[in-house]
């Protein structure tokens, strides 16, 4: 089946079976890697993206049902890595491996948009999908603390 | 001109941060061909121009030293650790530094230039310090040398200092020299500085790795794509040891994008690292075709004796062990068995078990391979694969395509976590042999259901100590015995068998459970699992004879000075306390593994109604020296959750030989709610040694745990997964 996806801004015509899940053609369709694959069951997180300003795990949303909808990757959270969350990230070296940190930048994006100053509960409530194997938590708490401090 | 031109200077993309970068080969968004390869086919070409002075640098004219890595760079801080080494003897400013990972086929070719490029047992700072350093020192005294030949002076009498070299009135920079330097032959090599002379060393360096980290531009294996390249999904036999039967390839092949059936045949009977098992792959030419054509295509398997196997099996057979003499013993010191005998029923007795394990990586197993058995690069193997040794995984790729190492190149990437499996999984020689078979790139990709099933494991251990005590309520005579399985029983003697207390009688015996289920390392291999019997049982102990537990181990390890550094800190800074109301507890452990001695203290609180709060996890460390204690920290928040995952929530369980919990449905991980509070305390020697840090944290956390479980509710939690068991009180 033919769409277009609307990913960072641009257009890309997509044909795929109409059950394919959004993570893949972003990755092998159209080419963007920074989203990542871990379970495929919706429960690490590794390949949220942002659907219309929201946090979904693209695992488990098919591209077909997001056609005409706004998708932002990690690669269009900023044009230079300058998104707040990720001068936070960057500050407080959250990455070990990186592997999950697309994911968490992009939870953490979206729970900042609504909430400019989240409390540590909230930060649990938006965080809690994301596994991180190497263990950043208490990094990922103190960066997204770090961030809302940057307004 | 083929796809895979060796010269792709202009995907270099270059990330520097303040205060040093890293360059890493990369991709470039928008330019509609480019695919994302992490190559730096000839990585010790320094990409910035500039002298190689040996193997591991290179300067350029304007002193940037680039730093070749040699060592897999898995969130542990490989290429942090590795620069700040060399950059401490070659004595030149932090923001000069950027690195690349070293080239395999340089290593591998070239008489082994970088000495070893495994990546584990904690060995990079470790054990691999001296030649590491020696490089940096090296390069050091040429630049020194070259200079005293240019000013006439004597190398005494120039200085080198902060990428500056001086003599009297005579003054250049680091770059200024390099290319003299290079031809520079030294009549001696230096030595390093010594132990504590260092500027860098010791200090917190931000690690250098991030900032491709947080925009998506980092590449690891699952990222690589190339010109042509197809996917494959694969399937190894779900029971360990099994076979392929058959499989109906006519049922899958016109679905879209399908493109071939590999079958991949398991040639050695026993199975070492990386062998091939007996598998069935489908390609295609997306990932999501392949694996949903590979779940609808009939296979059948012989799944082999393995069957049989089950954990309420194996448990049921080790616990029969543990009440039998073992023939497999150590007698230690003394003989403890007349005195245990002759104690009756007067001694302590505890039995303790923990299950198997997996190491479930975020970025499941990859491997992207490209066999070239024709054309004009032709014979040729490029591989961008999961590994913890890119210099083995080369040996692997000509023994698999049987095309000379020479003409074989693993390219390095960022490996999404490693932790032990990196070199024991065989996706890198699946990836060679489809290639080979297709004709084509092709990426191979295990879901993380393979992943489960296929990982080598952490093996599982039953424990069981009997001890009798003296009148002054310590130990006179202790057995421990402990049951392994069989595939490498000797994890089950870690730190069961080499612990430190001094028990004047001390016998350890180890029997042996069957199983099908291959096992690995995995952080802190066996010490990771076993201290959770051990210094659960050694609370035990000393609890029976009227001694606070902490008290008891300072006491028992007299004259052990790492230990005493250790538990004597944790005395003094910890506040752990066994006189707390019910509900709260506080538990101590302390654990030595490879080559660090570490202790945890725990506080935790547990309801009435049995819900647990780790509210802190406090790590005292001696591991001689610290090379960079914020990268240090940062590894022990990463075990203190690593180990918190398994004994809250882990546990594999095997049913019919096969895994049964294979994906984060039912195979939980900590998750950022439940993360404690986690402090690192050094206690350090700082006497002519440096220890591990990796690993090192997570082998004393479960049982600290436990131990402040017992003191908050009064039940002593001798199995994991902890949140299986009730622990309500009243
Ligand atoms: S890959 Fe989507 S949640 Fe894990
Ligand atoms: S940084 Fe490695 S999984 Fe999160």
């Amino acid at each position: 089946m033919s769409f277009s996806l609307n990913v960072n801004g641009a257009s890309h015509d997509v044909d795929v079976e109409a059950e394919t899940p959004l993570l893949w053609v972003l990755r092998d369709t159209i080419g963007l890697t920074g989203t990542k694959y871990g379970c495929g069951i919706a429960q690490c997180g590794a390949c949220t993206v942002h659907v219309d300003g929201v946090a979904v795990k693209s695992c488990n949303v098919s591209a077909a049902s997001v056609a005409g909808k706004t998708i932002t990757t990690i690669e269009g959270l900023s044009p230079d890595g300058s998104h707040k969350v990720q001068k936070a990230w960057v500050e407080n070296t959250v990455p070990q491996c990186g592997y999950c940190q697309s994911g968490q930048i992009m939870s953490a994006a979206a729970l900042l948009a609504t909430t400019p100053a989240p409390t540590d509960r909230e930060i649990d409530a938006a965080m809690a999908g994301n596994i991180c194997r190497c263990g950043t938590y208490p990094a990922i708490r103190k960066a997204i603390h770090d961030a809302a401090a940057m307004g | 001109m083929n796809e895979m031109t060796l010269s792709r200077r202009s995907f270099i993309r270059t990330a520097v941060t303040a205060g040093g970068g890293m360059i890493l080969g990369f991709v470039i968004p928008g330019v509609p061909k480019v695919l994302a390869e992490g190559v730096l086919p000839e990585a010790w070409k320094d990409p910035a121009g500039g002298a190689e002075i040996n193997a591991w640098l290179t300067i350029d004219k304007n002193s940037i030293v680039t730093v070749r890595c040699p060592h897999t760079e898995m969130g542990q801080g490989a290429l942090t650790s590795v620069a700040m080494m060399v950059a401490e003897e070659l004595n030149v400013p932090w923001a000069n530094i950027r690195t690349v990972l070293a080239d395999a086929n340089r290593h591998v070719t070239q008489g082994e230039v970088y000495v070893n490029m495994s990546t584990g047992g904690s060995n990079l700072v470790r054990n691999r310090h001296p030649h590491i350093m020696q490089a940096g020192a090296s390069a050091r005294e040429r630049l020194r040398e070259a200079a005293a030949k240019k000013w006439k002076v004597t190398r005494d009498e120039v200085k080198a200092e902060q990428g500056v070299l001086t003599a009297g009135s005579n003054t250049g920079t680091y770059g200024e020299f390099a290319a003299d330097a290079a031809k520079v032959k030294l009549d001696a090599e230096p030595s390093i500085k010594a132990y504590g002379d260092w500027w860098l060393v010791g200090t917190s360096v931000p690690r250098i790795d991030v900032a491709p980290k947080v925009d998506g531009s980092a590449i690891y294996p699952i990222d690589v794509r190339l010109e042509g390249m197809v996917y494959a999904a694969v399937r190894a036999c779900p029971v360990p040891g099994g076979v392929l039967k058959s499989f109906n390839f006519d049922a899958i092949k016109d679905r879209p994008g399908v493109i071939a059936a590999v079958e991949l045949k398991q040639v050695k009977e026993k199975l070492a690292n990386a062998d091939l098992r007996s598998a069935i792959a489908v390609v295609a030419d997306s990932f999501y075709r392949a694996k949903t054509a590979l779940d609808l295509m009939p296979v059948e398997w012989d799944f082999g004796a393995g069957v049989q196997y089950s954990t309420e099996g194996m448990d049921a057979a080790a616990r029969d062990l543990l009440g039998k003499p073992a023939e497999h013993f150590e007698a230690v010191r003394g003989d403890p068995l007349p005195l245990l005998e002759a104690a009756g029923d007067k001694v302590v007795v505890g039995d303790y078990y923990r299950p198997y394990e997996c190491h479930a990586t975020m970025c499941p197993p990859t491997a992207v391979a490209h066999v070239q058995t024709t054309g004009p690069l032709a014979p040729r193997v490029d591989l961008w694969t999961f590994t913890q040794n890119v210099a083995a995984a080369l040996l692997v790729a000509a023994d698999q395509s049987g095309i000379d190492p020479q003409n074989c190149y693993v390219h390095g990437t960022f490996q999404g976590g490693g932790f032990g499996n990196g070199n024991g999984v065989d996706v890198p020689r699946q990836a060679v042999e489809i290639s080979k078979q297709v004709g084509r790139p092709v990426k191979v990709i295990w879901t993380r259901e393979e992943d489960t099933t296929q990982a080598r494991t952490r093996p599982p251990i039953w424990s069981r100590g009997i001890t009798t005590l003296g009148d002054d309520g310590l130990p006179t005579a202790m057995l421990i015995r402990a049951v392994g399985e069989e595939k490498n029983p000797a994890y089950a003697d870690r730190g069961n068998l080499n612990h430190p207390y001094m028990v004047a009688n001390f016998r350890y015996e180890r029997g042996v459970v069957p199983t099908n289920i291959p096992i690995g390392p995995n952080r802190a291999p066996g010490n990771n699992s076993n201290a959770y019997g051990l210094e659960q049982y050694i609370d035990e102990v000393a609890l029976a004879g009227g001694w606070d537990p902490l008290d008891w181990r300072i006491k028992m390890t007299e004259g052990n000075e790492r230990w005493q550094r250790v538990l004597l800190k944790m005395k003094e800074v910890c506040g752990f306390t066994t006189d707390l109301p019910k509900g709260r507890g506080m538990g101590v452990a302390v654990v030595e593994s490879h080559g660090s001695t570490v202790g945890a203290c725990v506080t935790v609180e547990v309801s009435r109604r049995g819900a647990l709060f780790i509210e802190k996890v406090q790590i005292i460390s001696n591991s001689g020296y610290v090379l960079n204690p914020r990268n240090a920290e940062e590894q022990v928040s990463g075990c203190v959750a690593w180990e918190l995952s398994h004994v809250l929530y882990g546990g594999l369980r095997v049913q019919g030989g096969r895994i049964q919990n294979v994906n984060f449905d039912n195979y939980k991980l900590m998750r950022l709610p439940d993360m404690p509070v986690v402090e690192t305390i050094y206690a350090n020697s700082e006497d002519q040694w440096w220890g591990g840090f990796g690993e090192t944290a997570c082998p004393p956390t479960p049982p600290a745990l436990a131990n402040a479980i017992f003191f908050a509710t009064g039940k002593r939690v001798r199995s994991t997964p902890i949140i299986q068991h009730d622990l309500s009180w009243s």
